[in-house]
């Protein structure tokens, strides 16, 4: 189809080249540098889908994002559900469709690359349009950091190339910026980049759209990137919206804004209609109307106020004029993009004759709000400008400045400002304010996405609505895809003409971000998938992989969870383990643990604070375990304590405690114990640690460090020793998680492969056993140790864990200790950590089942029904030949022997009470 | 080109008449501060079912505008603890039925909730829950992935993602309702009987007397009382403060976004605390999610962007189609958060001043519940059974409720 709309001499496209594409199956053409709107309003095509609630045809109201109804649905190259014809940049072979108000999400995955980049700029201009071009050129000649965006493909803003600056066309004037910027280093100059949200201290982020517009884009270029940007200074040069004016059927395709069609012309080289209609009450539009003439259109304008203005020319105005309403096209004329398109206009004039007009297009501006979005977002106040019909920038804010039609500047000089000069233009006269004519309140729409009508802002306040929020929310007005950029003051004017009130009374709306619509893709970036978290894993992680090993995730890390032999299911392969550590020996990755490093002369009193229990007494050269519990007294974490020198501490945190309670420390020295000398640094990734664990574990060790006399005497349980092997340090602590006698081996983590092999060789003719943490747990299960975390939820104390011992009854205070002294933390009802064990030998409770009493008939009562507590760890046990469970229970302790009921399924499992310790509860085993 | 309108176009009217505009009385046997939900709630109960209707709801700005015109709608009851199940679950029963009590349409569409669960932790956690909210009478179930994508197809069930889902908890009866609705219905119905609603009026001090508060000071000058009841969310602190009553509440930044209008996709809710966000398709076609406070403390309606960034890397993560969903609009609210994660509600050292406050994240679908039990409260003097666990003292006697550590399930 040949491309009817398009004038010779206009517009920046490149016609040496034809693109095709299709929209809603058929083909079209047009040129690089067109968008789709300007590709299919070159074709004559106006009308794209329809509206969401009434179904009437919707088509492109504007030439850019202002746009409130041009939306399609692209299906090639890359899909995507909703966006504005307007902003979409035509690529060969693009397949797009109209909308009927909601988009479509595609199935076939986004494969495409999104990523971040930083900026941190004296200055930020967002718009490269005349006042942004002149902000930015400035800062730089100043020497400053510029970072300068602009949404569009090619700087200039609202320029068109006709108007003349500093005696020369004003696009010379821009390449020349533009080329100045280039040149200078220090400044970053992005199109295609919308800033879409500007957050306090000068932080703005902007989206940039890096490939769509390439029909070819290089391999590995991210399709979009989020620029984040920090400036001292941010200058929001970005513009005004023009404003519609709201009559009867103001909905139909073929309604553009004035400006729009200036930039089509200018831009594209697009003459939207023939026959044209202007509908005005503020004097941009003429110099839309001069420029349109020149292009060969017939253009009469219909003029809201009682005298035309200076530019008028020789144009054909009809002054004091309203347009009433529009008829469409008939439906036996219907051609493809037409549909419902207007054919004619209403008119009353100045004297109240009513005539129609034939047009294939109606132009409307109603004046101008200031694009003021970036700035409403770090709470600048916009104050209602009665002159101006709009909401603008009332005060400054610190770091924010505001200039050119953003704060309310409509002519070019004022754009400009004082350094730079504009060719002449006709002098302004002031517009006048109108939101609508009278008419058919129920086709007179307000927010032409939404289907809502002036009909309905009537509503609004005929049911008590007084506040511009509440008839918005009742209305559905500014909640659509453009967010009422352009109707937002529009639905406010009206409504407070119904209220008979000035618009500022109403409340001011204030702009979140985002701007324009970003895609969740672009936000998520490079986060995704194996990116999405980090993923840690320990130095010897290669050797568990290739043994075989199933993998939990704890924290970020991924732990080794048993290493199945061919045809062991995890329960087979856990009862192994278990079976050959308590036997003989085994050997498990206890890298992943925590490590704080504490350091400095008051590292005793800062610990003797944080845990339950003493810390200061603590000896060199031994080991404590220690508690900590939040100021709620519930146990936080819980690990051991190494004593490295008088002022020297190792901290052992749980795996996934260990971000966290270096946070929790670092906060009491940093905000309530600032006097402390004491440092805290993590070394969990430093230190590999391997715990060798089982009755030949000494055998192991003592092969491995001939330097070490492993000997009980010499080297007695919680006590750590160092030792050097092959020139290499080592820290060997006797630490037992299972009961078992037991070495960890600390080693500095280059080294942990090296040592690894070489504590499994020396344990080779002992059958040592590589253990996972599955293992570990039954194994700490049997003995009563609790996993915090697990066996804890936060609502239990060391008391309920059965660890009064551990909670220092010497210490003047620690964080916790008052919490201890609510009445509730004596009630004898607390739940405490017991044994459970089913009384059928065999069944193992699924962890998290619910306790209830007994039910002596075998069934469950209705609901409610009252519990007990829960099962917090659950297992076969080699050593016991049987499932048993830990389980947090009300009164615990003092129910040892009871038989209680787990609702398992629909059945009821009986389980017995026990003590939490069911294997060696004498603790014979752990010196060997 | 496609004309037929799409599913969720055509939602019902709003009412022709919502509520007067009245001047404030010198006096009223019932202040209620705050117009949000729980303020509104509270006096349509108060009206109905103890015909107490010499009440006042003094509102700041308008009419629930607060954290009620923000949340994100997500209505569930399967809390863990008894004391929570309890209120919520009262609550859950009257959302069943508030349409017809108010005689307004709330858009309230049980579609189910599933709170996934990626790592064993989290398995063990969704179990306890699961088993706790069939004994208190809650309905729930335990679901496998290949049940979890059974209800919502689109969830991301493969091992091919970070931390892949183990499982669900799955309450069919949670839903999501239109927030404006229910605060508007619950309006008109206290408006029209006779409770003046009067906005732009913000609560500045207490006239007190020994134990007594006998009248509000506000912007739209003082005003008589014979009892307080307070409901302002994330600005209670400050109202306690002017009375000098110490609360351990501490007022975060809550955001929210929405995309464009979208097709129907996701026929449920979801929830995930490892991969932290939670999702619905609003009946429009928006997609509507949110995930947690912002850290800081503060009173300013908006959050950090890094937020929102973590929470859509988060939501591509578990639903590959989203990618390609944009993000239309971001909005914060600030929502009062308490140490043990549940509300505070009941007597305050004023005789005649009740608290209602600590809701955080979760309040909205409190509001009919809350409602309910804090009319009750206010037309007896002493706390209705399902908010006395919540009373203040828990935090002396250390009767705490904690829905943190354990459920670990916000909103
Ligand atoms: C982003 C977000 C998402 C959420 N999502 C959910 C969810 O999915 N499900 C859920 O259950 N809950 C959710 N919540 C929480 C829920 O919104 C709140 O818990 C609940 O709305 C609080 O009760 P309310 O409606 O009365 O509060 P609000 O609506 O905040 O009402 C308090 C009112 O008090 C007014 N006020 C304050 N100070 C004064 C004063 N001095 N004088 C007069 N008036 C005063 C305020 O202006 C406000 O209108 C969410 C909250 C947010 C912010």
């Amino acid at each position: 189809m040949s491309s009817d709309f398009r004038v010779e001499g206009y517009g920046r496209v490149d016609r040496d080249q034809t693109l095709t594409f299709t929209f809603d199956g058929r083909t079209y053409t047009g040129h690089p540098g067109d968008t789709i709107a300007s590709a299919l309003l070159a074709n004559g095509v106006h009308t794209l889908g329809s509206s969401v609630k009434l179904g009437r045809p919707r088509g492109i109201g504007a030439s850019w994002t202002e746009d409130a109804t041009g939306l399609i649905q692209v299906e090639e190259p890359f899909p995507e559900p909703m966006l504005l014809a307007t902003a979409v940049e035509l690529v060969d072979g693009m397949v797009v469709r109209g909308l009927n108000g909601q988009g479509r999400l595609a199935q076939i995955p986004d494969t495409a690359r999104y990523d971040r980049k930083y900026h941190h700029v004296d200055t930020l201009v967002i718009g490269a349009g005349p006042a942004g071009l002149v902000a930015a050129r400035a800062a730089a000649r100043r020497g400053e950091r510029v970072a300068l965006l602009d949404d569009r493909a090619e700087a200039g803003g609202s320029l068109t190339g006709t108007e003349t600056i500093d005696g020369r066309p004003s696009r010379d004037f821009v390449a020349e910026v533009t080329t100045e910027l280039a040149g200078n280093a220090q400044v970053v100059h992005l199109p295609r980049t919308t800033a879409f949200g500007h957050y306090d201290d000068g932080f703005v982020l902007a989206l940039e759209r890096r490939t769509d517009h390439l029909s070819d884009p290089p391999a590995g270029r991210s399709r979009q990137r989020v620029h984040r940007v920090r400036a001292k200074k941010v200058v929001v040069a970005t513009g005004a919206h023009e404003r519609p004016i709201v009559f009867a059927d103001n909905d139909r395709p073929g309604i553009l804004l004035a400006a729009s069609a200036r930039d089509l012309l200018h831009r594209y080289g697009v003459l939207a209609g023939r026959e044209i209609v202007v509908f005005t009450s503020d004097d941009a539009a003429y110099a839309a109307a001069l420029d349109l003439v020149a292009a060969g259109a017939k253009v009469t304008v219909l003029e809201v106020r009682a005298q035309a203005p200076a530019g008028a020319g020789d144009l054909h105005v009809i002054t004091g004029a309203r347009v009433l309403s529009t008829r469409a096209v008939l439906p036996a004329d219907e051609t493809v993009g037409n549909h419902g398109r207007i054919a004619s206009v209403a008119v009353m004039d100045g004297g109240g004759h009513e005539f129609g007009l034939t047009c294939d297009l109606l132009l409307v501006s109603g004046g101008w709000n200031p694009t003021a979005h970036l700035f409403s977002h770090v709470r600048g106040p916009l104050a209602y400008d009665e002159a101006l019909g709009a909401f603008r920038p009332a005060r400054s804010v610190p770091g924010v400045e505001v200039v050119g039609a953003a704060d309310g500047v409509l002519d070019l000089a004022g754009c400009l400002g004082p350094e730079v000069t504009a060719g002449d233009e006709p002098e302004r006269t002031p517009g006048e304010v109108i939101w609508r004519v009278p008419g058919a309140t129920d086709r007179q729409f307000v927010d032409v996405q939404r289907d809502a009508t002036v009909a309905d802002i009537a509503r609004a306040v005929g049911a008590g609505l007084r506040s511009v929020e509440h008839v918005k929310r009742y209305t559905t007005i500014g909640t659509a895809h453009d967010q009422g950029k352009t109707t937002g003051v529009i639905a406010a004017g009206i409504a407070a003409e119904l209220l008979g009130t000035g618009v500022q009374d109403l409340g001011t709306t204030t702009f979140r971000p985002p701007y324009t619509p970003v895609a969740f893709a672009a936000l998520a970036g490079r986060e995704r998938g194996e990116l999405f978290d980090p993923v840690r894993t320990t130095a010897v992680h290669d050797w568990h992989v290739a043994h075989g090993a199933v993998f939990e995730d704890v924290g970020q890390w991924k732990r080794a969870r048993h290493y199945p032999q061919p045809g062991e299911d995890m329960e087979a392969a856990v009862l192994r383990e278990c079976t050959a550590v308590r036997g003989g020996v085994g050997i498990l990755d206890g890298s992943t643990l925590g490590k704080i490093d504490v350091q400095g002369p008051d590292s005793a009193v800062l610990l003797d604070r944080l845990y339950t229990n003493m810390m200061s007494s603590l000896k060199v050269g031994s080991v404590r375990y220690g508690v900590m519990c939040g100021v709620d007294g519930m146990v936080i974490d819980d690990g051991t304590v190494l004593r490295l020198a008088d002022d020297r501490f190792m901290v052992i945190t749980t795996t996934g405690g260990a971000a966290k309670i270096l946070d929790w420390m670092e906060e009491w020295v940093q905000t309530e114990w600032p006097g402390l000398r004491v440092h805290l640094a993590s070394v969990t990734e430093q230190w590999a640690v391997f715990p060798v664990v089982g009755p030949r574990s000494r055998e192991v060790i003592g092969a491995v460090f001939p330097g070490l006399d492993v000997a009980n005497a010499a080297f007695p349980f919680m006590t750590w020793r160092d030792t050097v092997l092959d020139g290499v340090p080592v820290r060997v602590a006797r630490i037992s998680f299972s009961g078992e006698l037991a070495y960890e081996v600390n080693v500095n983590a280059w080294y942990a492969p090296a040592m690894w092999e070489r504590l499994l060789e020396a344990g080779a003719p002992h059958g040592i056993t590589p253990y996972g943490t599955e293992t570990m747990h039954v194994l700490r299960a049997e003995k009563g140790y609790p996993i915090i975390g697990q066996d804890t939820d936060g609502t239990v104390t060391p008391h309920d864990l059965g660890m009064a011992w551990a909670v220092s009854k010497k210490k003047p205070d620690f964080v916790g200790k008052r919490s201890f002294a609510r009445p509730l933390n004596a009630d004898p009802l607390r739940k405490q950590l017991v044994g459970l064990l089913p009384t059928d030998s065999t069944t193992k409770l699924p962890e998290g089942s619910q306790i209830v009493e007994l039910c002596d008939d075998g069934v469950l009562p209705a609901p409610p029904v009252p519990m007990l507590g829960h099962v917090t760890s659950s297992y076969r046990s080699a050593a016991l030949g049987r499932p048993f469970a830990l389980a947090l229970l009300k009164g615990g302790r003092e129910r040892v022997g009871d038989i209680v009921h787990v609702p398992v399924g629909g059945q009821l499992v009986a389980a017995q009470i026990t003590s939490s310790v069911l294997v060696d509860p004498e603790g014979a085993r752990r010196d060997g | 080109m496609t004309s037929a309108t799409p599913p969720g176009a055509h939602l019902p009217e709003h009412g022709d008449f919502l509520w007067r505009n009245p001047e404030p009385k010198k006096s009223y046997d019932v202040v209620i501060v705050g117009g949000g939900g729980h303020g509104l709630a509270t006096a349509h109960y108060l009206a109905k079912n103890h015909g107490i209707t010499n009440v006042a709801v003094l509102e700041k700005g308008w009419l629930a505008g607060g954290n009620m015109a923000r949340n994100t709608t997500l209505i569930r009851s399967n809390y863990l603890w008894d004391e929570s199940a309890a209120i919520y679950e009262h609550s859950l029963k009257l959302w069943e039925g508030l349409e017809d009590d108010l005689g307004y349409p709330i858009l309230f569409s049980q579609r189910g909730v599933l709170n996934l669960a990626h790592t064993e932790q989290d398995v063990r956690d969704s179990v306890r829950r699961v088993e706790a909210n069939k004994l208190n009478g809650v309905d729930a179930e335990w679901l496998t992935p290949d049940e979890v994508a059974k209800i919502c197809p689109i969830v991301n069930v493969s091992g091919d993602i970070r931390y892949p889902v183990q499982g669900a908890t799955y309450q069919p009866r949670a839903g999501i309702a239109k927030h404006d609705w229910v605060a508007w219905g619950f309006a008109r119905k206290a408006d029209e009987a006779g409770i003046d609603l009067i906005q732009d009026c913000e609560v500045t001090g207490f006239v007190t007397d020994g134990d007594t508060v006998t009248g509000v000071c506000t912007t739209r000058g003082d005003i008589a009382c014979g009892t307080v009841a307070l409901c302002a969310a994330g600005h209670t602190s400050v109202l306690l403060d002017m009375l000098g009553v110490p609360a351990p509440l501490s007022s975060h930044p809550l955001q929210a976004l929405v995309s464009e209008l979208l097709e129907p996709v996701h026929p449920t809710i979801v929830m995930s605390n490892q991969v932290h966000v939670y999702v619905s398709q609003a009946h429009k076609g928006e997609l509507v999610m949110g995930a947690g406070v912002d850290s800081y403390n503060g009173y300013g309606q908006r959050g950090a962007f890094h937020i929102i960034e973590r929470q859509m890397a988060a939501a591509v993560e578990l639903f590959p189609v989203f990618a390609r969903a944009h993000l239309l609009r971001t909005w914060a609210g600030i929502v009062d958060t308490t140490p043990d994660a549940s509300p505070i509600v009941g007597h305050t050292p004023y005789r005649n001043v009740y608290v209602n406050s600590g809701w955080g994240t979760g309040g909205f679908k409190a509001t009919p519940g809350i409602g309910w039990c804090l009319a009750d409260t206010v037309a007896h003097g002493r706390p209705h059974e399902y908010v006395a666990p919540f009373a203040l003292d828990r935090f002396v006697t250390g009767a705490l409720v904690d829905e943190h550590g354990a459920a670990a399930v916000a909103h």
